[in-house]
C-alpha cells in the first residue's frame, strides 16, 4: 500500500447525530490519492451519512472533514461549490434526471458549469459513454427505458462529466445480476487504473470489494476501522468476523482465489 | 491562444499550448474552428507546449486531429490520455450514426394526421375503458361491505371535505358580497334595492356555490387524487398491488370516488350557508336591509326547488373531478415529468369538464322549469 503522506480527504473526529441516536462517535479516516477505498458497514451504521458528510451535503455535529487540505464543515456555499465540482457521484439508484436524456443528463453538469457549443457538448457526452460501454444510442434514451447495469453506467458517465479526481460510488452493484457486477467492477478497476482516479465507494458486495478496494473501512458501533483488505479480514472485532467469514463471505472468496 | 499553427510546405505544424481542460471549453472551441484543416498532405504535432490537459481537452484534441484527410505526424510523445482513448475508441470501434433529417412532406404531414387520430382515437377507447371498469367495480364492491372500503373512503371524506371547509367558506362569503355589491350598486337605479336579496339567494344557492365549490376540490383534490396515484405508479406500488391480487380499481378508485361524492354535496351546504350569510351581511350594513327584512325576503324568493336544483349537480361534479383525477393519475409512467404534466392535465380537464355540465344542467333546467 502507497500511503502517500498527504491524503486527499481527511475525517478527523467527525460525529453525527440524530436526535438521540448517535450514529457516528469522532470517527477519523483518511483517503489517500489514487486509491480504492471501499467502506462497508451493517444497514443503519450510517455509511450513507458519511457518504454525504465526505461530499458536503451533510454537516457533522461535530469534526473537520478536510478536501485537498481544506476544512468543507465551515466553507461558504461559493467555495464549496467550487469543492464539489472536483469529484463526481453515482447514487444508489442512479438519480439520473428521469426527464431527461441520458446525454441530456451527462451534459448537465458540463453546462451548469461552463460554455460550450452543442457539439462540443455532444463530443464530450461521446466520450463518456464510450468510456463506460454504453452503446453511443443510448445517449438518445431515456432513464427510464434503460436496463439497471445501464442506468449505474450512465449514472457514472455523469460522475465522469467534469473530468473528476475524485469518485464517490454508492452501492454501484446494488441490484445487478452477477454478470453485470463484475463487468462493472471491471469497469471501475479500468477507470481507476488508467484515470488515475481516487474512488470512494460504500458497497455490500463482497465480491466488488474483493475485486476492486486497496484499503476498506468498516464502520461498525459508530467507529471505523480501516485496513487493507487481508487485515481487516483478521481483525478479531466478532462483526467484522462475522461479515468476512461468513457463509456468503466463503463463497465469495473462493470465488475470488479460484479466479 | 490555446493553439499555433504554420504551414511549411505541404505539413500543418500544430502546437497545442496553455491549459486544455474542461474549464476552457469554449476557448479550446475557439481554437480548434481557428484552425484551416484539408489544404496540407501531414499534420505534425508538438506537445511540448501543454502545460495542463485534462480528459475533456486531450478528447477534443484527439477528435480534432484525427478529423481531417491529413497524415497525423507526432513530433514529440502524446499525452498519456492519448493512451487511454486510443484504447476506449479501440474496445468500441467508431460508427458513424447519420443524424435522421427533418422531413416536411405530403406523406409526412397525412401520417402525423394519421397517427394523431388514431392517438385520439386509443385515448377515448382508454378513457371509455376505464370508466366502464369503474362501473363494473363499483356494482360488484356494492356487494360486500369490506370491498367498500368504509375506513378509506372516511379518510378522502376528511381529506376533501373536512379540510376543504375553510377555503371554500371564505370563498363562498367573500363572492356573495361581491355579488350582492355589484347588484346593489345596479339595482339601486331603479329603487329597486330590496332584490339584491333575491339575486343573492338565487345566484348563490343555484350556481355560485355548486360551481365555486366543484373548482375548488378540482383544484385541491382532483390534483392530490392524480399525484398520490401518479407516485404510487411510478414506485411500481400499482403492481405490487396487482401482484398480491388485490383489484386497485377498488381499494385506489372507488374510495376516492364514493368519498368525493359524499363530500361535495355537503361542502356546497356549508358554501350555501356561508354565501347567504355574505348577502346578509353586506345587504344590513351597506343597503339598510336588516335581517328581519332579508329572511322573509328571502323565503319568498326562493322557490321548493331552488335549494336542490344547487344541489342535485354536485355529485355529478364530483364524480367528474374523482373520475379525471385518478384516470390521470393512472396514466403516469416512466418519469417525473409526466407525473406533472398528468396533474395538470387532471385539473384543468376536470375544471372544463365541471362547467361544461354546469351549463348543460342549465339548458336542461330551464327546459324542465326546474
Amino acid at each position: 500500500m502507497s500511503a502517500s503522506p498527504s491524503p486527499i480527504i481527511s475525517i478527523r473526529g467527525v460525529t453525527n447525530r440524530f436526535g438521540r441516536q448517535l450514529v457516528h462517535d469522532r470517527v477519523d479516516l483518511d483517503v489517500y490519492p489514487g486509491e480504492v477505498l471501499g467502506i462497508v458497514g451493517g444497514s443503519g451504521s450510517g455509511k450513507s451519512v458519511l457518504l454525504k458528510t465526505m461530499l458536503g451535503l451533510h454537516r457533522p455535529n461535530d469534526g473537520e472533514v478536510r478536501v485537498e487540505g481544506r476544512d468543507i464543515t465551515k466553507m461558504a456555499d461559493a467555495e464549496l461549490l467550487e469543492v464539489k465540482r472536483r469529484y463526481g457521484v453515482t447514487f444508489q439508484h442512479g438519480a439520473l434526471f428521469s426527464s431527461f436524456t441520458v446525454a441530456e443528463n451527462v451534459q448537465l453538469p458540463i453546462r451548469e458549469y461552463f460554455q460550450a457549443s452543442q457539439a462540443t457538448l455532444d463530443a464530450l457526452t461521446e466520450l463518456r459513454l464510450r468510456m463506460v460501454g454504453l452503446p453511443i444510442e443510448a445517449g438518445s434514451k431515456l432513464p427510464s427505458q434503460l436496463s439497471g447495469g445501464m442506468i449505474k453506467r450512465a449514472a457514472l458517465a455523469r460522475a465522469l462529466a467534469l473530468d473528476p479526481a475524485l469518485l464517490f460510488l454508492d452501492e454501484p452493484t446494488a441490484g445487478l445480476d452477477p454478470i453485470a457486477a463484475a463487468s462493472f467492477d471491471e469497469l471501475v478497476s479500468y477507470l481507476h487504473r488508467s484515470l488515475k482516479l481516487t474512488i470512494v465507494m460504500i458497497t455490500h458486495d463482497l465480491d466488488t470489494l474483493i475485486a476492486t478496494c486497496s484499503r476498506v473501512a468498516v464502520l461498525v458501533d459508530r467507529k471505523i476501522t480501516v485496513d487493507t483488505l487481508a487485515g481487516i479480514m483478521n481483525h478479531p472485532h466478532p462483526w467484522i468476523q462475522e461479515y468476512f467469514h461468513g457463509p456468503r463471505a466463503r463463497a465469495a472468496q473462493a470465488a475470488a482465489q479460484g479466479k | 491562444m490555446l493553439l499555433e499553427s504554420e504551414r511549411h510546405g505541404d505539413a500543418l505544424v500544430v502546437r497545442p499550448k496553455g491549459a486544455w481542460c474542461v474549464e476552457n471549453l469554449a476557448q479550446i472551441e475557439a481554437a480548434l474552428a481557428a484552425v484551416p484543416r484539408g489544404a496540407a498532405a501531414r499534420l505534425l504535432v508538438d506537445y511540448s507546449g501543454i502545460e495542463k490537459l485534462d480528459l475533456s481537452g486531450a478528447w477534443l484534441l484527439h477528435r480534432w486531429l484525427d478529423a481531417g484527410p491529413e497524415e497525423r505526424v507526432d513530433q514529440n510523445d502524446a499525452p498519456e490520455h492519448f493512451a487511454f482513448i486510443d484504447d476506449v475508441l479501440h474496445q468500441q470501434p467508431k460508427e458513424h450514426v447519420p443524424p435522421p433529417e427533418p422531413r416536411l412532406t405530403v406523406r409526412e404531414a397525412l401520417a402525423w394526421i394519421g397517427r394523431n387520430t388514431i392517438w385520439w382515437l386509443r385515448q377515448i377507447r382508454l378513457s371509455i375503458a376505464f370508466l366502464g371498469r369503474v362501473a363494473v367495480n363499483g356494482v360488484s364492491a356494492l356487494r360486500s361491505l369490506h370491498s367498500l372500503r368504509v375506513p378509506s373512503i372516511t379518510r378522502h371524506v376528511y381529506e376533501t371535505g373536512i379540510q376543504a371547509i375553510p377555503i371554500v367558506s371564505l370563498i363562498a362569503f367573500l363572492i356573495s358580497v361581491i355579488v350582492a355589491y355589484l347588484g346593489a350598486q345596479q339595482l339601486k337605479l331603479f329603487g329597486a334595492e330590496i332584490f339584491t336579496v333575491d339575486l343573492v339567494a338565487i345566484a348563490v344557492l343555484r350556481e355560485m356555490s355548486p360551481l365555486l365549490t366543484a373548482i375548488i376540490v378540482a383544484g385541491r383534490s382532483g390534483s392530490a387524487f392524480a399525484a398520490e396515484i401518479g407516485v404510487m405508479r411510478l414506485n411500481d406500488e400499482i403492481d405490487a398491488l396487482q401482484s398480491m391480487g388485490v383489484n386497485y380499481f377498488e381499494v385506489l378508485v372507488l374510495p376516492r370516488l364514493v368519498g368525493l361524492v359524499i363530500a361535495l354535496p355537503l361542502l356546497t351546504i356549508i358554501a350555501d350557508a356561508m354565501g347567504l350569510a355574505g348577502g346578509a351581511l353586506l345587504s344590513s350594513t351597506l343597503l339598510d336591509i336588516s335581517l328581519a327584512q332579508f329572511l322573509p325576503r328571502m323565503q319568498d324568493a326562493l322557490a321548493p326547488t331552488t335549494f336542490w336544483a344547487g344541489l342535485v349537480k354536485t355529485p355529478v361534479f364530483a364524480l367528474i373531478i374523482a373520475l379525471v383525477g385518478t384516470y390521470r393519475g393512472m396514466q403516469v409512467r416512466e418519469s417525473s415529468r409526466e407525473l406533472g404534466r398528468l396533474t395538470t392535465v387532471a385539473v384543468v380537464q376536470s375544471i372544463f369538464l365541471v362547467i361544461f355540465a354546469d351549463a348543460v344542467f342549465a339548458v336542461v333546467f330551464v327546459e324542465l322549469d326546474f
